[in-house]
């Protein structure tokens, strides 16, 4: 579960006040917004990349707002992945799991699996270099599941890709959501995405989320 | 070069005739010609400095030497004093490379990826070795280190140690500009997904800016190492120029003009244009795989 209760934000003439918002645990929520009115801010503060001026972020009924990105237990897919480009697709998704020192066989299980999952057992070995926006996406969607997080983030997964494996990519969003039961918190600028998605719909706009009307 | 043309004019159905000249064709092939002949004319500039260099170090002494030219670089490596210059040429340019980069590092991560009060502050004060003339920066080494003790002073000011603190004073300013860019350009948000992944800022930094950094660090080792080499103004003021104690190439050069051995002196300044074009070329094949200096 997602709260965001009465959250502030001041950056130069950019201002978000008192936002409230809840995603409730195991729901795809999806939440629009134009350009500039505050999207990736808000998934920002929710991972901790941002402290917020005043309010309060809990995440599964703890509150995290002081907590670092590492101790939230959330799982963050940026725009266009930003993934590692000096590790193969195999590290990337390794590397959570690295950090936590796991044991390297249950590391190799848990990428393999996801890689199944994913439909990327083939690039394993490849450089981020050359792959394609919808291998990227999903290498960064495994990288970003890797360890079993609670909530997952997703900031424009869809923006960037063409007809085809935009429809895979949805897919396979549906799919993860069934699987995994993690709470998702899905920002986008596009009607499609939330009508194809959202089990949930908000928007934002004026520096205030509400419900969507469908 | 026009053509006659006949066009209709705009909806009226009455006929037109004038010269027609495709747009901007013919004025293209002379700008380009132009730019090309000021590149090349500087790029010959260059290339004749150092084959001028060559031609007078094989012209031969008139001893009737074979191979004048290997006779010339044999016998400076043969000069004690040449030798000493070398080694501690090599020796100080790597410490000086080595403790520039060690610097430079959280020097220009800092200054790429925080921002704190009085931030374009330091980032101008570390341009000032850059732009400060040579002669200055020496003696305000020299005047700096008066205010030591006297044991931990005369143990520096006109010792070796000093040639490596001249150095580095001026070649570690280089080397924070390239990892400051470097940092500038690496995508700050991979590791903030690092840290969503587990990793405290350390290990964001360890494990995934500072190896997508890499080419950046060689590149600026590259350069502190050969800025380094070129060092001569505040060595001189602040090591000296002692023969087998703080002589370096660049002494080596001016002491040998001094004594009117030009060929000497020609010899020794093509041993260090040989140390700086493999630098050169080494900063650029590692450079150019990332980013462009």
């Amino acid at each position: 579960m997602i709260v965001l209760d009465r959250i502030t934000i001041r950056q130069g003439a950019f201002r978000m006040q008192d936002i409230c918002m809840e995603v409730p645990r195991g729901e795809y929520a999806v939440l629009m917004g134009t350009t500039g009115s505050g999207k990736t801010t808000l998934l920002e503060v929710i991972c901790g990349l941002r402290r917020p001026d005043s309010g309060r972020v809990i995440l599964d009924g703890r509150d995290m707002t002081e907590a670092t990105p590492a101790g939230r237990d959330v799982g963050y897919v940026p725009q266009d992945g930003a993934l590692f480009k000096t590790m193969t697709v195999f590290e990337q998704i390794a590397f959570a799991l690295v950090v936590r020192r796991d044991d390297p066989a249950a590391i190799e299980a848990r990428v393999l699996e996801l890689a199944e999952l994913l439909g990327i057992g083939h690039l394993l070995d490849r450089a981020p270099a050359g792959l394609s926006g919808g291998e990227r996406q999903r290498v960064a969607l495994g990288r970003a599941l890797s360890f079993c997080p609670g909530i997952l983030l997703l900031d424009e997964p869809l923006s960037a890709l063409d007809d085809e494996p935009r429809a895979q990519i949805v897919a396979l969003l549906k799919q993860v959501g069934a699987r995994t039961g993690v709470t998702t918190l899905h920002v986008t600028h596009s009607k499609a995405d939330a009508e194809q998605l959202g089990t949930m719909r908000l928007g934002i706009a004026k520096g205030r989320v509400l419900p969507k009307e469908t | 070069m026009g053509q006659t043309i006949k066009k209709e004019l705009m909806g009226t159905g009455e006929m037109t005739e004038r010269t027609w000249r495709p747009p901007g064709t013919g004025s293209d092939r002379a700008f380009v010609v132009v730019l090309s002949i000021i590149l090349a004319t500087y790029a010959s500039f260059i290339l004749l400095l150092i084959v001028a260099d060559v031609a007078y170090a094989s012209r031969g002494t008139g001893d009737g030497a074979a191979w004048p030219f290997a006779e010339a670089f044999l016998s400076a490596f043969r000069s004690p004093e040449i030798r000493s210059a070398m080694i501690l040429t090599m020796i100080s340019c790597t410490i000086t490379a080595i403790l520039s980069v060690f610097v430079a590092v959280p020097a220009g991560y800092l200054l790429a990826r925080y921002r704190f009060r009085g931030d374009r502050f330091v980032d101008a004060l570390l341009d000032i070795p850059i732009v400060l003339p040579p002669l200055v920066v020496g003696l305000s080494l020299l005047i700096l280190f008066q205010f030591l003790p006297a044991r931990l002073r005369e143990a520096i000011v006109y010792e070796r140690p000093a040639v490596v603190i001249a150095q580095f004073a001026v070649a570690c300013a280089f080397a924070v500009r390239i990892m400051r860019a470097t940092f500038d350009q690496t995508d700050r948000r991979c590791a903030d997904v690092a840290r969503t992944l587990g990793c405290s800022r350390r290990q964001a930094f360890m494990l995934v800016e500072l190896p997508e950094a890499w080419p950046g660090v060689l590149t600026a080792v590259t350069i502190a190492w050969a800025r380094a080499l070129g060092e001569f103004g505040p060595l001189l003021i602040f090591a000296g120029a002692t023969r087998n104690k703080t002589e370096v190439l660049s002494t080596t050069v001016f002491l040998e003009l001094s004594i009117g051995d030009l060929s000497a002196a020609v010899t020794v300044s093509l041993i260090m244009v040989a140390a700086a074009v493999a630098v050169v070329i080494t900063a650029r094949t590692w450079g150019s795989r990332t980013f462009k200096l």
